[in-house]
């Protein structure tokens, strides 16, 4: 097993500097207590926003520590302060966009508004109004997510085209927040693949290393973030479509529990496992996000009427952090998830990761989810048998791509045969058949039967222990290529993450470590899964875990 | 908790002393053999129970076996907004004009209950006497049809919202009478689907998605019905129901109510149920009946031939023109419409408060308000007819609150008030006569006051025009006295007394209405009452009606 990163207690200092102050020098020293959130944002923004310009590669065995900054409030102070403009912010954002898109491949569709409406946020600061949460804040937003006016096909070509007449709730509650959506990021079609390779346009690229898979199916999100060609973005995750390529990306990825965002205009993949969850550089970004697009709608029946806490300002306060800030934590690792068939070098990564949870005062034990095996299948009978009934309305009737036909079987037939992929299509013939009599019981309704006894071992691990942690994905980001022909084992990788679909509860991946691989090496995040709607403890912990993890900085080498 | 009605004994005691002269026996017995008259009738109270009609001319004859009827009725409710969004849904729109992403299941678009379309589907199983699901959930069918926006209508499957229950049904006294009890397998709530419009040519069709997402409940019979006019007649009693219930307006000619007929054909004495085949496109009960007994006929006769093996399980459509079902599309094999359960929307979960408020709030069903005519003393003639409307009831019932005579008011109802109504095409809510007027009209005859002829008169005036038994009657004594001295009785009220000027409005009206007056000639003399109202209205209701009857009496016969 590789050593651990290097830890040096002094470096728990730092935790008190929960915002990034990875360039002026006042930023080693432990702030008091009694600073103003005010003036700690404002020596954070000048660094952020040097950072985003100047920062040299550094790569990740440096031993600097560099902690995440938030871009969100340095975008913000930098508004407020009038230090930049909005137009300016959004300028870098696009031309950094330009130079790196040829590689990545992220945007299916790259909005032409966004320096208007860059010019419209500094016009409002200029007037002196008051700035949304989001103001000039630059957003990717996944394909399957609505967006008026702006192409919205999923990754399919059967929507090639399409602009949706209304945005999704999310969508919507993002440009209230003052938020600018940048564009359309890539993914595997309506959501089904792991590596982008399934989109119905194109293939993203890790920016760590361009040779290898993003992840999916959010993927183009994810390297979006990882990239800096946005802020933040929006994702969905129905199987891990979030956290697998914020692990891939070296990201944070929050896959929030169900019913937390409303899931209205996001195209339906499985409906009782789909949620619209965020990637930011920081956890701070995340919760930002997730602050401005939670809570109920009247549009989505499933969306929940639970309560939504300021999920950002928690983190604002210092007061918390102590030497051991995590003290009396009980963190459980799941044991299922650290054996056989996962990669060693990811093993040791979540292991040095628990070692460093310990030293904030966290107690680890390992926890067994018997069931756990049984996530798997349980997820491909239940979210294909789902796919097959939602994706029924792609019949190119109403919109999308319809086929010349003179016969309406061949509209339905040749039109599907036509706009749909083949991994879209073999979803929709398992879940057929899931859900076709004589086989309902066996497939279907047994598959309900263990997502109960799932939710159930979760349920009663998670009154034990505060959290669970795990491996967000088995391996590190692989070759583009390597596992198309094989759809087993890109099913396989999905094992980290099914369960806490399965469960409905919220899950924040936090990049943790790196194993060999590419230039600069494959980073790999470790999963903290709460229960339902435990969110703010999980961006609690896990901002304390990335402001004070040691010697990493999750910065692609691309850049 | 759930209310649960338990399905009573089919007939009471009651129900068979009141129907003497008529006689009860099983179904079997009345079909086959003749010599079974009047047996079994106290030990087989569970069995279907079939009245003899004297007269059985319309129904098919039989021979040996029976029909098996089952009737799948969608009712549309008329709540403002649709089932899962809340576009509105007006009969009629112009195509595509009431719908949104979400009735056009647009990608990212989802369902939200109209809670209305619960509140209505628990008051129709109250009213259907069903045991109510306190849990039920929504489930998807699905199907590829170019007006089905989604792939899948959002229905309920296996836990529907209301289940066993049962209706009564008198049956028409001209098709023998008799009174029937059909259980009802279940009721739930789905969506409706657009339309197609297909093209003169045929080489394009539209589609209309107005009446997509439109709640409907779906209502099952169990295969309980014998003969056409049961079915019909139950379709016509769940019609009763949803309007007196206000939930639907029940129209078949628009849609509201549809009917899926099942009709199979047995042997008498065979427990297996022959092949079925579903007959469509009744758009009046009347069709209903002749199409059942048209395709009773139809596999008795395959049945007495040896060509059972000829009748498939199939869709036939009615043609009224020829009379006779046809061919629609025979099935190929079992439709698998692959149901799970609907993971857009939470499980409907009733309240027993909820339940008990509606419960609370049923107005008196058509079932009852027959029982209690009947118990009145009325005919049964006069019961179904006044309890065929919910507003004809009303109005009945609001004149015997007013201390009218039951008999006499239904009479009244039956005889003037509804001939006007046809004629004048009006609905009895839409005539200015109020309940009130007609109670005092009767007490007023019934005291001596005024005559029944002279009641007819102020009838005719307050129909026509409104005001009060009480000012009418004072007139009259007026008018009666301006015959001998013709008097203005104010200026602005003038009685038109001159005979020669009635007699010319007299001339105009038989004139121009020369098809009732043969009618009338043929012996049709209700008719009278037409010609009565009609000159009234030419005189802008200013003719003495006692001058206009006598004149209109003369010149209908033609005796002047």
């Amino acid at each position: 097993m590789p050593p651990p990163p290097v830890r040096s207690p002094s470096r728990l200092l730092l935790c008190h500097c929960r915002l990034p102050f990875h360039i002026s020098p006042q930023t080693r020293l432990p702030l008091s207590h009694n600073s103003s959130v005010r003036r700690r944002f404002h020596c954070s923004a000048v660094s952020a926003v040097s950072a985003l310009s100047s920062d040299p590669q550094i790569a990740p065995t440096d031993l600097t520590t560099t902690p995440p900054s938030s871009h969100i409030l340095s975008i913000r102070e930098s508004l407020l302060s009038r230090r930049r403009t909005a137009a300016d912010v959004a300028g870098e954002y696009l031309d950094r966009l330009r130079r790196t898109e040829p590689h990545i491949r992220s945007f299916l569709h790259v909005s032409e508004t966004t320096m208007r409406e860059a010019e419209e946020v500094d016009r409002l600061v200029a007037s002196g109004k008051d700035l949304g949460p989001l103001a000039g804040v630059l957003v990717g937003v996944k394909d399957n997510i609505c967006t008026a006016g702006m192409p919205s096909t999923g990754g399919s070509r059967i929507l090639e085209g399409y602009r949706p007449p209304f945005d999704a709730t999310a969508v919507r509650k993002l440009k209230e927040a003052g938020a600018i959506v940048i564009g359309k990021t890539n993914m595997d079609e309506f959501g089904m693949g792991s590596t982008t390779e399934g989109s119905g346009f194109q293939v993203t690229a890790n920016p760590w290393d361009i040779s290898r898979v993003p992840g999916g199916s959010s993927g183009g999100s994810a390297a979006a973030v990882s990239a800096k060609q946005c802020v933040v973005s929006l994702g969905s995750d129905t199987g891990g479509s979030v956290r697998q390529p914020a692990s891939f990306c070296g990201v944070v990825g929050l896959k929030p529990t169900y019913g937390r965002v409303s899931r209205f205009g996001l195209m339906a993949y499985a409906s009782s496992l789909d949620v619209i969850g965020c990637f930011g550089a920081s956890v701070i970004d995340s919760a930002i996000v997730l602050n401005v697009v939670s809570g109920h709608d009247r549009f989505d029946s499933t969306s929940s009427t639970h309560e939504v806490p300021d999920y950002a300002s928690f983190l604002m306060s210092t007061d918390h952090f102590e030497s051991t800030p995590l003290k009396g934590l009980k963190v459980g690792m799941i044991r299922e998830t650290i054996g056989d068939g996962v990669d060693v070098g990811v093993i040791s990564s979540i292991k040095a990761a628990a070692l460093h949870l310990e030293e904030l005062g966290a107690t680890i034990t390992e926890v067994s989810l018997p069931s756990f095996s049984l996530g798997l299948p349980a997820y491909y009978v239940l979210a294909s048998s789902e796919a097959s009934s939602n994706l029924s309305r792609y019949d190119g009737v109403r919109y999308g791509n319809r086929a010349t036909v003179d016969e309406l079987n061949s509209l339905y037939g040749d039109s599907r045969a036509d706009g749909l992929g083949p991994e879209v299509k073999m979803r929709i013939l398992m879940g057929t058949y899931a859900l076709s009599a004589g086989y309902y019981d066996a497939y279907y309704k047994r598959a309900q039967q263990v997502r109960t006894l799932i939710r159930k071992s979760f349920k009663d691990a998670l009154e034990k222990m505060d959290i669970l942690v795990s491996p967000a994905v088995p391996s590190p980001a692989y070759k583009i290529g390597e596992k198309v022909n094989d759809p087993l084992a890109m099913y396989a990788g999905d094992i980290m993450t099914v369960n806490v679909n399965l469960a409905g509860l919220p899950a924040l991946v936090v990049p943790c470590g790196f194993v060999e691989g590419g230039s600069a090496g494959l980073p790999v995040g470790l999963q903290m899964i709460g229960s339902s709607f435990s969110e703010e403890k999980l961006l609690r912990i896990g901002h304390i875990f990335e402001q004070t993890l040691p010697n990493y900085r999750f910065v692609p080498p691309l850049l | 908790m759930a209310l649960i009605f338990h399905r009573g004994i089919i007939a009471n005691s009651q129900f068979f002393s009141r129907s003497s002269g008529v006689l009860f026996r099983r179904l079997r017995a009345s079909r086959s053999c003749t010599s079974a008259r009047g047996e079994g009738t106290a030990n087989t109270l569970k069995e279907e129970l079939i009245q003899v009609a004297p007269k059985r001319a319309l129904e098919p004859n039989t021979h040996g076996f029976e029909a098996i009827i089952g009737i799948e009725t969608h009712v549309q409710l008329f709540t403002l907004t649709k089932a899962f969004c809340s576009c509105p849904y007006v009969y009629g729109s112009r195509p595509n004009t009431t719908i949104c992403p979400v009735c056009m299941g647009h990608p990212g678009t989802l369902p939200v209950l109209n809670s209305k379309v619960v509140e209505f589907a628990v008051k129709l199983g109250l009213a259907l006497n069903c045991g109510l699901s306190m849990t039920s959930k929504f489930d998807r069918k699905h199907y590829f049809y170019p007006d089905l926006p989604k792939g899948y209508q959002i229905s309920q499957f296996d836990i529907p919202i209301a289940t066993k229950g049962f209706i009564d049904v008198d049956l028409p006294v001209e098709f023998g009478g008799g009174h029937r009890r059909f259980g009802i397998t279940r009721v739930h709530m789905e969506e409706d689907a657009g339309k197609l419009l297909h093209s003169e040519t045929g080489s394009y069709s539209q589609v209309d998605l107005n009446r997509a997402g439109v709640p409907l409940l779906e209502i099952v019979s169990e295969p309980d019905m014998r003969s056409g006019i049961e079915a019909a007649e139950y379709a016509a009693e769940i019609q009763r129901l949803v309007r007196f219930l206000g939930i639907s307006n029940g129209n078949m000619q628009e849609g509201s109510l549809r009917c899926d007929v099942n009709v199979s054909v047995r042997p008498i004495g065979q427990s297996k149920f022959g092949t079925k085949v579903e007959i469509k496109n009744m758009n009046s009960f009347s069709a209903m009946n002749r199409a059942i007994d048209y395709e009773i006929s139809r596999q008795v006769l395959l049945h007495s031939q040896g060509q059972s093996d000829q009748i498939f399980q199939e869709t036939r459509l009615w043609e009224e023109g020829a009379q006779k079902t046809f061919t629609m599309r025979k099935k190929e094999g079992l439709a698998d419409y692959r149901y799970f359960p609907e993971p857009d929307l939470p499980e409907v979960v009733l309240t027993k408060e909820f339940v008990d408020k509606l419960c609370q709030g049923l107005p008196e069903l058509p079932e009852a308000k027959r029982r209690r005519y009947e118990k009145m003393g009325l005919t049964m003639q006069d019961v179904l007819f006044l309890a065929n409307d919910n507003h004809v009831a009303e109005f009945f019932d609001a004149s015997l609150e007013n201390g009218a005579d039951p008999k006499l008011a239904a009479n009244w109802i039956m005889g003037d008030i509804s001939a006007f109504l046809k004629n004048e095409r009006l609905s009895i809510t839409e005539i200015k006569l109020t309940p009130f007027e007609l109670s005092e009209l009767i007490a007023s005859i019934k005291n001596g006051t005024i005559s029944g002829k002279i009641g007819k008169e102020i009838l005719f005036e307050l129909l026509a025009k409104g005001g009060t038994v009480q000012s009418l009657i004072e007139e009259k004594d007026l008018v009666q006295a301006s015959l001998i001295f013709p008097v203005r009785k104010a200026s602005e009220f003038i009685i038109i007394v001159d005979p020669a000027a009635i007699e010319a409005l007299v001339d105009k009206v038989l004139a121009a209405n020369p098809k009732q007056l043969e009618q009338y000639r043929a012996g049709k003399t209700r008719l009278q009452g037409f010609f009565a109202g009609q000159v009234m209205k030419e005189s802008k209701g200013k003719a003495n009606p006692l001058v206009l009857n006598q004149i209109l009496g003369v010149k209908l016969k033609g005796e002047s």
